[in-house]
């Protein structure tokens, strides 16, 4: 079965690059600027995906990952213009994502409460006060500029697509791949797993449960702080209300398609990347014709066929919502 | 030389049940001590306690002459207390390696040493005589091979006390006199090793000292050289309790349940069933017999419409039926007593008294069309506690909240108490204290006595001796053998179904 997956996720990957490769014969420019626009659109959602896959590899439902970057965002933009510092809204961004976290793990370690309620409230509390705290007409002091990678920045195709983005997507990029050997290679990594997917055999083996779901998911949210920070100080620029339109649900579907995996759920959100450059370049081409909603709702549409394709066929962490008791097995 | 273990005045009332009052124990180097007691008496609290896992209302528990601190598993565990739980404490999607490095990984630098945890595991393996594969992923393994790495997981850090609650619920007879004998190497390199087992003659075979425990309370302190099984069985039940059933001669009617050329899959979609006939008569008990993993479950589950089948036939009463669900196998007359009890028997968060009619719910006199009978369902369970003997304050208090052995009762009353032509009882006595598998055979021979054709399904192969009228061995999916069981060879049964003869 997960022979078949892998093998299926090859099959992918390898349509993709000699589509790739095609294009760059028919057209190097236009092709390296659509993967390099498709990078900035998938980071995002990657980065919230992690959030999906510390909190639910370690027994937790996220689904206030919306909340989470809203807020975080929310917050990055203000700062960031009251201390007339990107930096400092970053690190209050952060700080942010950790408090979201700390709350949600309040909620469902502590009080053992319903995950999905717990995140529906984080939900509710980043649009109310969002909404409530909104001023319009505010401009950020700067953004994180672009800084090409010596080197690197100077190979052919890859260069452009991977090397020469700000600070901010190197971050993700560094925080994907640790997350990805730190899940699978580390201790941290088994004892998270061993949390998310039988907690009590943890437990009797001398880990604590809560401890780490409360670590766990703390970092989560500093991911999550990251992720709006990216959007807010190096993507976009300005903030308005529902800003980050639906990425932490969209993240949860890529975190399923990529089977709980840092690198899987990179792969499904480049895969989204692509989809949404791809069809923003055929609207520039002017190859075809349709109304921009339309490409506008291709993310949503795209996250339901990919449900659909995935469902039944994924196993989610076994533990993943249950409040753990001790003493109970 | 002082105690390993001690244990001193320790109490835990949980809602309802004092599950310990006032145990005081302790345990020396090389001595195996055997705690015995029916479900619910309190063993796995005592035993929970001295793991750190649950803590004691008063009461003090020292390891090593140091006093333990609830929670702290882990300075447990580095004292030398090893534990192998009931319920095995493996994550199923792990590697067999993973599993048991959990908590105290090898590292090189910040990653897991794979290489090193793998030659560290054969290494214990060798040791102890218990070969595992460290790659092997656990779901896929048999219960015997999870029991090993369980036992491994405990042997790791160099244990000076091996706490073993119930290892030999599932096991098959080699595997059990293996590892008693491992059991009895331990002590003799100078283990402490507390014992929790209902197998009476297991505790007879490898004790040195037996502790017995009812309603929470020590009742006192015996050696296998002072008492015998029988013995041991009163003091467990607080009355003296027929070990040996009494088994009249079947009067074997008709064919009720017939089996033609059944294939099933098993939950991985590999064929576990590989054609199998087998006719069930009237007034008979058929056991199957069979070490766990060889079709028995699938066979059982396709008869009873949890499973689809792939091929064969299914004929009862001399109609052949089609694939049905388990409504329609309870329709076309036949009650089932699942292996899992927890998963298939009840539903844990209803109460006692509607467990007792799951079966019957939407019938008179339980409903009356739409509406349910509360005065009825009841009285019914009132009537039912009473007679199958379900130890409970109340039948409103949910299942839930009842030991195994009461739990077991509770599925078999609900399914004797419609007397339907076919009985098929799967492991229907595991985990259950000697006082409940005494009652428990006898209704199964009584279902049989008043005329039902009942197919009992066990690892246990004394069960099934003692209680078959004919005995069926099944082994990599098929029938390889029946017998009568007036006169069966033990080890012959034995070797059939290890596959050795064929």
């Amino acid at each position: 079965m997960i022979t078949l997956v892998k093998r299926r996720g090859s099959y992918y990957f390898l349509a993709v690059t000699l589509a790739t490769l095609y294009l760059y014969s028919q057209s190097a420019n236009i092709t390296t600027s659509v993967f390099s626009i498709a990078v900035t659109f998938a980071m995002p959602l990657a980065l919230a995906a992690m959030v999906g896959i510390m909190c639910e590899r370690t027994g937790i439902v996220n689904i206030g990952i919306e909340g989470t970057l809203l807020l975080s965002s929310f917050v990055a933009f203000y700062v960031a213009i009251a201390a007339k510092s990107i930096l400092i809204g970053f690190v209050a961004a952060m700080a942010t994502g950790v408090a979201m976290s700390l709350l949600l793990a309040l909620m469902s370690v502590t009080w053992k409460m319903d995950q999905i309620i717990a995140g529906t409230i984080l939900n509710i509390l980043a649009t109310g006060l969002t909404s409530f705290f909104y001023i319009q007409g505010n401009m950020l002091p700067s953004m994180f500029k672009q800084k090409p990678i010596p080197g690197l920045s100077n190979l052919p195709f890859f260069g452009d697509v991977l090397f020469k983005h700000g600070l901010l997507m190197y971050l993700g990029f560094v925080v994907i791949i640790t997350l990805y050997y730190g899940l699978f290679h580390t201790p941290w990594g088994l004892r998270t797993r061993s949390v998310g997917e039988h907690p009590s055999s943890a437990d009797t083996a001398g880990v604590s449960v809560s401890r780490m779901r409360y670590v766990n998911v703390a970092v989560a949210g500093a991911i999550g702080g990251l992720c709006g920070s990216y959007l807010v100080l190096e993507l976009v620029g300005s903030w308005n209300r529902g800003f980050t339109a639906g990425k932490g649900f969209t993240a949860l579907a890529l975190m399923i398609f990529g089977r709980w995996n840092p690198m899987g759920a990179l792969a499904a959100a480049m895969f989204f990347g692509l989809a949404q450059a791809g069809a923003n370049q055929l609207m520039i081409n002017g190859t075809v014709n349709i109304p921009p909603q339309f490409v506008g709702i291709l993310p949503y549409v795209m996250t339901i066929i990919v449900l659909a394709i995935s469902a039944g066929k994924v196993r989610p962490p076994a533990a993943e919502g249950q409040p753990y008791e001790k003493g109970q097995s | 030389m002082s105690a390993l273990l001690e244990i001193t005045g320790v109490s835990k009332q949980y809602p309802g049940v004092l599950a310990n009052d006032n145990i005081s124990l302790s345990v020396s180097a090389g001595e195996v001590v055997a705690l015995l007691g029916e479900n619910g008496a309190g063993k796995s609290t005592l035993l929970k306690a001295v793991f750190g896992l649950v803590k004691p209302d008063s009461g003090e528990i020292k390891i090593g002459g140091e006093p333990i601190i609830f929670g702290d598993t882990a300075g447990i565990i580095s004292r030398g207390v090893g534990m192998v739980h009931q319920h095995f404490q493996l994550v199923p999607v792990m590697t067999v390696a993973e599993n048991i490095i959990l908590g105290d990984e090898p590292k090189s630098g910040l990653f897991i040493n794979m290489k090193a945890a793998r030659a560290e595991i054969i290494a214990l393996s060798t040791r102890y005589g218990l070969e595992v594969d460290p790659d092997a992923v656990i779901e896929d393994l048999p219960v015997g091979m999870q029991q090993r790495v369980e036992i491994l997981k405990a042997l790791r850090k160099d244990v000076k006390l091996l706490i073993l609650d119930e290892p030999t619920a599932v096991l098959t007879p080699q595997e059990i006199d293996e590892l008693l004998s491992v059991v009895r190497n331990l002590a003799k390199s100078g283990v402490g090793i507390v014992l929790i087992t209902h197998k009476l003659h297991e505790v007879m075979a490898v004790a040195d000292r037996v502790v017995v425990l009812r309603g929470g309370k020590l009742i006192g302190t015996t050696s296998p050289k002072e008492t015998d099984e029988a013995g041991l069985a009163q003091m467990m039940v607080g009355r003296s309790v027929v070990l040996q059933v009494n088994r009249t001669e079947a009067k074997r009617g008709g064919v009720v349940l017939e089996v033609k050329g059944m294939q099933v899959r098993d939950d991985r979609k590999i064929l576990s069933v590989k054609g199998v006939d087998l006719a069930l008569h009237k007034g008979e008990i058929l056991g199957i017999a069979g070490v766990e993993g060889n079709g028995q479950r699938e066979f059982v589950e396709a008869i009873c419409g949890m499973r689809h089948r792939e091929a064969g036939e299914v004929i009862i009463n001399g109609v052949a039926t089609k694939n049905m669900d388990p409504h329609g196998a309870h329709e076309a007359g036949i009650s089932h007593i699942p292996e899992d009890r927890e998963k298939h028997g009840l539903v844990s968060s209803y109460s006692i008294a509607d467990n007792l009619i799951l079966n019957q719910f939407d019938q008179e006199p339980f409903a009356k069309g739409w509406i349910r009978n509360l005065a009825e369902i009841s009285k019914n369970a009132i009537a039912m506690v009473a007679k199958f003997d379900i130890r409970t304050p109340s039948p409103s208090n949910t299942a839930s909240s009842l030991s195994g052995g009461n739990k077991q009762k509770v599925v078999v009353a609900r399914e004797l108490s419609e007397d339907l032509p076919v009985l098929i009882a799967a492991q229907p006595t595991r985990g259950v204290d000697v006082g409940s598998i005494e009652f428990i055979h006898n209704q199964l021979l009584s279902a049989r006595d008043r005329g039902a054709a009942v197919l009992l399904v066990s690892a246990e192969l004394d069960e099934i001796l003692s209680l078959s009228d004919r005995i069926a061995v099944m082994s990599g999916g098929k029938i390889v053998a029946i017998v009568d069981s007036k006169g069966a060879d033990r080890n012959y049964i034995g070797r059939l179904m290890a596959g050795l003869d064929k």
